[in-house]
């Protein structure tokens, strides 16, 4: 592809990096990732992998902007409140960068669709707020052979890591089940200081851009939590598990299953 | 006599600093290794910093030309990766 004067001023100061240059840009250029959740993390993350230039972006989401969300999801504004998330991420994304396609998807992520979803997909930020998703996610990835990378945030803390088929651990290889439904707080009931979202979700547009142009270490075999109050990263290696029930040696999952949503979660 | 034969020429005079480099970056990127690129650059700015930034890639700048209608052209020699 040759890039037009105009390409070349948008992605200047991508394409001056040596460890982008000519060739990392086209790699955006020619990347799909997938986003699920269009909330505190998926917002700066779609925002920035847009305006990076990767050219397909896929966005799933079921629920509409609710004036409780614009506290953090920066991707949605106010005239946005009861338009579906998706389109109005959509439509942030396009203002930002015209030139990319975004997909889409306004349904929720279940194990009925998420092998199909994912399948197209270089690249899966996982930016959902519950622990089923999560597992979910996880266990299509690495059915599916697809890297991701992995967040949660929650009040001033914050986590992610992120996992490539065949290496380092997955997600459940960390944390082996869901707690217990209402064991552990959501967003919604404990909160969450809004920068977080920013923080969290940047370095997962961060680790999805590193994976696309082939440069640096990615987060993978440790965990990096943060911890804002006390200004606190701290980075966790963290081996594979061997009896790792989805990625393990003899692995008991071998296809995505639904794990049942704390009651509070499900919108009537 | 020049000891060089100009495979490809790109002129960079129509953007400015910085998509100038990244302007030639995009030519060089067409080249294979010990190819010669001719690049037709403004005066001021472009002069001053394309030439100094293909050297810091690695490439070799074999000649600066005033071409007296206040452009140059820079001839460089791709390097490996």
């Amino acid at each position: 592809m040759a890039f037009s004067n105009e390409q070349l001023e948008r992605y200047s100061r991508h394409m001056i990096l040596k460890e982008v240059g000519v060739k990392g840009q086209k790699r955006l250029l020619e990347s799909k990732v997938l986003i699920i959740g269009a909330g505190g993390l998926g917002a700066p993350a779609a925002l920035y992998l847009a305006a990076a230039g990767v050219g397909v972006i896929g966005i799933a989401d079921a629920d509409d902007v609710d004036l409780s969300n614009l506290q953090r999801q920066v991707i949605h504004t106010t005239p946005d409140v009861g338009k579906a998330k998706v389109r109005s991420a959509e439509e942030s994304m396009k203002a930002i960068n015209p030139e990319i396609t975004v997909h889409t998807y306004r349904t929720y992520v279940l194990a009925n669709n998420i092998g199909q979803l994912i399948a197209e997909y270089d690249f899966i930020i996982d930016g959902t707020d519950n622990f089923p998703a999560k597992f979910l996610i996880n266990d299509a990835c690495v059915l599916g052979k697809k890297p991701f990378s992995h967040a949660g945030i929650i009040r001033f803390q914050g986590q992610l890591m992120t996992y490539l088929p065949g290496q380092g651990p997955c997600y459940r290889c960390v944390f082996s089940s869901p707690p217990p439904p209402d064991a552990v707080p959501t967003c919604r009931q404990a909160g969450v200081i809004g920068a977080m979202g920013g923080v969290i979700g940047s370095l997962q547009a961060m680790e999805a851009v590193k994976y696309i142009i082939g440069q640096g270490e990615l987060l993978c075999g440790s965990l990096l939590t943060y911890d804002a109050l006390n200004m606190e990263f701290r980075k966790i290696k963290l081996p594979r598990r061997d009896s790792c029930a989805v990625c393990g040696s003899q692995p008991t999952i071998i296809a995505p299953f639904d794990y049942e949503q704390a009651a509070c979660e499900v919108k009537g | 006599m020049d000891d060089y034969q100009i495979d490809e020429t790109v002129d960079i005079t129509d953007v400015v600093c910085p998509v100038t480099f990244v302007k030639a970056k995009v030519a060089l990127e067409e080249l294979s290794e010990g190819q010669i690129l001719a690049i037709r650059l403004n005066d001021g700015e472009p002069v001053q910093n394309v030439p100094r930034s293909m050297k810091e890639e690695g490439h070799k700048v074999l000649k600066l030309i005033d071409n007296t209608d206040s452009t140059y052209t820079l001839i460089v020699r791709k390097a490996g990766e």
